[in-house]
């Protein structure tokens, strides 16, 4: 053999282990399903293409957990990971399916909203590819996922996304982001045909109420706050003077502006009867000049850079040696979620959803957010549900 | 699959196929030749529908 030869050859080994190494790891995280045990309150479970044929058989397609109270009243949706990189979200979530038991009405759960961007990921940025959480029985473990959708289930990009039905440009990666395709579109792209999905599930259900949960920079303003248009804009005041007076906590509320089209808290309210709620806790690991992007900055939200910007007053919210611990974004999304509930059913008594069983801020804060979780070992095999 | 997305993969294909073909064709400069394969691995995985 040339020395030539032996050289390609010695490429050749290296590439191909590269290869062969990162793409083991890419596709366990595309393929790993984390295990959701049901819990007492889950009446049933349907997948979301019930609601638009079009997503069947794709990886678009997910869990649609429903909670039926014995009384009747009204609906609420809740869903979480739009951006699956934003994972108080979905551990939000987790706790309602887990424990929440349903007095009157019904509570509408998704967990993993945008599917296909919970099974991608973001090399360039250092994503981990999982974290964990800690419970009394083991580390329940969960994919990081990216903020869009897998290039690999929606491909290629246009140039310029062209926003259905308002024809605004946005920016070309946000036609896989699930909170820019809204309302949606049953044929259109696959992420505009989950908006749609899940706008046709609201419109069939008659839901009264939708919280889509995420996390946002500290040093981006639309952070720590309650984003509504103007029809959901009293119980978003009234839901964030209590838990302020009650909780301790700070949740302000900002208006949904009306020239940004494709965003949950516009379009829900815009095309449908539903009152969108769009919830932002403070999410340190999303802040650009933070170091490594760990699991470890996931969970505690600790960085040396964030705080001396905070000490510059460059941050949008309170930041200190504690950092943004994880059990305090779950816990302000709990009790907000509870708090919406319980000023929307003081307003309309016949409508009124009544939720027990749920942890408020201060439970979360001081038992962790594993504390909720059920060993999935432990639960019945059919009560199990995987996304 | 959309036939858009069909197209994309065969020109993924053809750009595999040209950078293996300037892999073999290159003699003499080492770096070109380990930047062509490079530059393979995320058409590599995309092919494979990976990554």
């Amino acid at each position: 053999m040339s020395r030539e030869w032996i050289l390609k050859s010695i490429y050749i080994v290296i590439i191909m282990f590269v290869i062969i190494v990162s793409g083991i790891q890419f596709y366990n995280h595309r393929h790993y399903d984390v295990p959701i045990p049901a819990g007492p309150g889950v009446t049933g479970v349907v997948k979301l293409s019930d609601y638009n044929k079009n997503l069947k058989g794709t990886i678009a397609d997910t869990n649609v957990f429903f909670m039926e109270g014995k009384e009747a009243g009204g609906k609420v949706l809740i869903f979480a990971n739009t951006h699956s990189n934003e994972p108080a979200a979905i551990l939000t979530a987790l706790i309602f399916i887990e424990n929440a038991v349903v007095n009157k009405g019904t509570l509408i759960i998704i967990p993993q909203f945008n599917n296909s961007g919970g099974r991608n990921t973001k090399p360039g940025d250092g994503y981990p590819l999982y974290f964990e959480i800690p419970t009394e029985w083991g580390a329940k473990k969960f994919r990081m996922g990216n903020r869009n959708a897998s290039p690999l289930d929606q491909w290629p990009d246009p140039d310029v996304y062209v926003h259905y039905p308002d024809r605004q440009l946005l920016s070309y990666l946000d036609v896989r982001n699930t909170n820019r395709t809204w309302p949606g579109r049953a044929k259109g792209p696959l992420m505009e045909r989950v908006t749609y999905a899940a706008m046709e599930l609201m419109k069939r259900e008659k839901v009264d109420i939708a919280v889509d949960i995420h996390g946002a920079e500290t040093m981006f303003p639309v952070t720590n706050c309650i984003v509504v248009p103007e029809k959901a804009m009293r119980i978003a005041t009234m839901t964030s003077l209590m838990v302020k007076a009650m909780e301790g906590f700070e949740n302000h509320v900002e208006p949904s502006p009306k020239g940004f089209r494709g965003l949950s808290h516009r379009e829900i309210g815009d095309f449908s009867d539903t009152m969108p709620f769009l919830l932002e806790a403070p999410l340190p690991f999303l802040d650009q000049p933070t170091g490594p992007k760990t699991v470890d900055l996931l969970l505690k939200g600790k960085d040396p850079f964030l705080l001396s910007l905070s000490k510059q007053k460059k941050l949008f919210v309170p930041y200190d040696e504690s950092g943004w611990p994880m059990e305090k974004r779950v816990g302000q999304h709990c009790s907000v979620i509870l708090e919406i509930l319980r000023q929307f059913s003081r307003r309309a008594s016949d409508r009124a959803v009544a939720v027990g069983n749920v942890p408020r801020y201060a439970e979360v804060v001081k038992n962790g957010v594993g504390f909720y979780y059920h060993d999935p070992e432990k639960a019945k095999k059919e009560n199990i549900y995987y996304n | 699959m959309p036939i858009i997305m069909i197209f994309y993969y065969v020109i993924c294909v053809f750009l595999a196929g040209m950078l293996i073909w300037n892999f073999i064709r290159e003699k003499q400069n080492k770096e070109d030749m380990l930047l062509y394969l490079i530059v393979l691995i995320p058409v590599v995985l995309r092919i494979f529908r990976i990554r």
